[in-house]
């Protein structure tokens, strides 16, 4: 009787150490998490921009755990908040599963948005979103990092708008860029696709 | 017999009630949603319906800040373009809405004056031909309104 307990234990042992092999062999060929497909981009790396309380800080500094990046600025009332409502949302999805992820907003619009406002634009979506600014030059090397897109329309000098691009980008502390995810990605989708990640890079 | 006469007078009274106001135009669920104390801008969201048989067109929405605007967002390869438009369409008989990712209300210079949860925005709609229309915005949370399911919200 107990042989055949013994022999037993051994075979799920046995079993559970085949599935994790098959597991992260799975993983390690490259199954892929989500749906959006990049070949060979370089996107992200070093930048250096001002916290929400006026430091200068560098992207080891903000991405510290597996982070949710956003372009945008505070002064567009629609897109910008629905995508960082939706970021905030999919964050609070991860955190449900145990997954603690950041979330990031970067202005492109740093003349008008000091660190306290994009600071407090950030905290409305999210307890700790954390809200960037910068000079001129800091916002346009973050951008170009990125490869986002940004162009002050013409028009008024105080209520000008700006055009930019929409992707939010999945941050890794080491390894960096993961993916990208479109507007029309909900917040479970997002959730899924970074949990995904996560498994795989962790 | 007496049934019918109260149902006459009752679509007789409200049809009164409508000349009366000049406006085939009938607008619902109008909300801002609420913004960060050091906000500079809100979006203002609507539903709008011409019962009458002209097309009718919003032109101007007039509110105590600033300025004031009607924008819709155009995308294209993932870049967001905001644009300044003359006004929504509301066509006879039909509706138009005024929603999160397409037109909108744009408030502007809110510099200290943010929208708090639950206060209410007076404002004046300007028709074409319906004339002014005064609304109340309510402000309301993110979140009640199907961000957590932002896709749905494109539709």
């Amino acid at each position: 009787m107990k042989a055949v307990i013994i022999g037993s234990a051994t075979l799920a042992v046995a079993a559970g150490l085949g599935f994790y092999t098959w597991t992260v062999s799975q993983n390690a060929n490259g199954v892929p998490c989500g749906d959006t497909s990049v070949a060979g981009a370089a996107i992200g790396g070093p930048f250096e921009l001002v916290s929400e309380t006026g430091e200068t800080v560098t992207d080891i500094d903000v991405i510290t755990k597996p982070t949710l990046v956003y372009f945008g600025y505070t002064f567009c009332p629609d897109v910008c908040p629905l995508d960082s409502a939706r970021n905030a949302a999919a964050a609070y999805i991860l955190e449900d599963q145990g997954h603690d992820i950041g979330t990031v907003f970067i202005t492109i619009d740093p003349a008008r948005d000091t660190p306290q406002i994009v600071g407090d634009f950030a905290d409305n979506f999210h307890d700790d979103m954390i809200g960037l600014t910068g000079s001129a030059e800091q916002v346009d090397a973050a951008s170009k990092a990125y490869r986002t897109y940004y162009r002050k329309q013409e028009g008024d000098p105080e209520y000008y708008l700006v055009d930019h691009s929409t992707q939010t980008y999945l941050m890794f502390p080491e390894t960096g860029f993961a993916t990208f995810f479109k507007r029309d990605h909900t917040a479970e989708q997002i959730a899924e696709t970074t949990a995904c990640f996560i498994d795989q890079l962790s | 017999m007496k049934l019918n006469t109260l149902i006459n007078a009752a679509i007789f009274s409200l049809t009164a009630s409508v000349a009366l106001a000049e406006s085939e135009i009938h607008v619902m669920d109008t909300m801002v949603f609420e913004t960060a104390p050091t906000a500079m801008a809100g979006g203002g969201f609507m539903q709008i319906m011409n019962h009458g048989d002209t097309d009718d067109m919003l032109i101007d929405v007039r509110a105590d800040y600033p300025r004031v605007e009607i924008h819709t967002t155009e995308f294209a390869d993932g870049v967001a373009k905001m644009i300044h438009i003359e006004g929504v369409p509301v066509p006879a008989g039909g509706m138009a809405t005024l929603e999160p990712g397409g037109f909108h209300v744009m408030f502007m210079g809110l510099q200290g004056t943010p929208f708090v949860l639950d206060e209410m925005i007076p404002a004046t709609l300007v028709f074409e031909y319906a004339g002014e229309v005064e609304v109340m915005f309510k402000v309301v949370a993110r979140g009640e309104h199907g961000n957590m399911n932002h896709g749905e919200m494109n539709h």
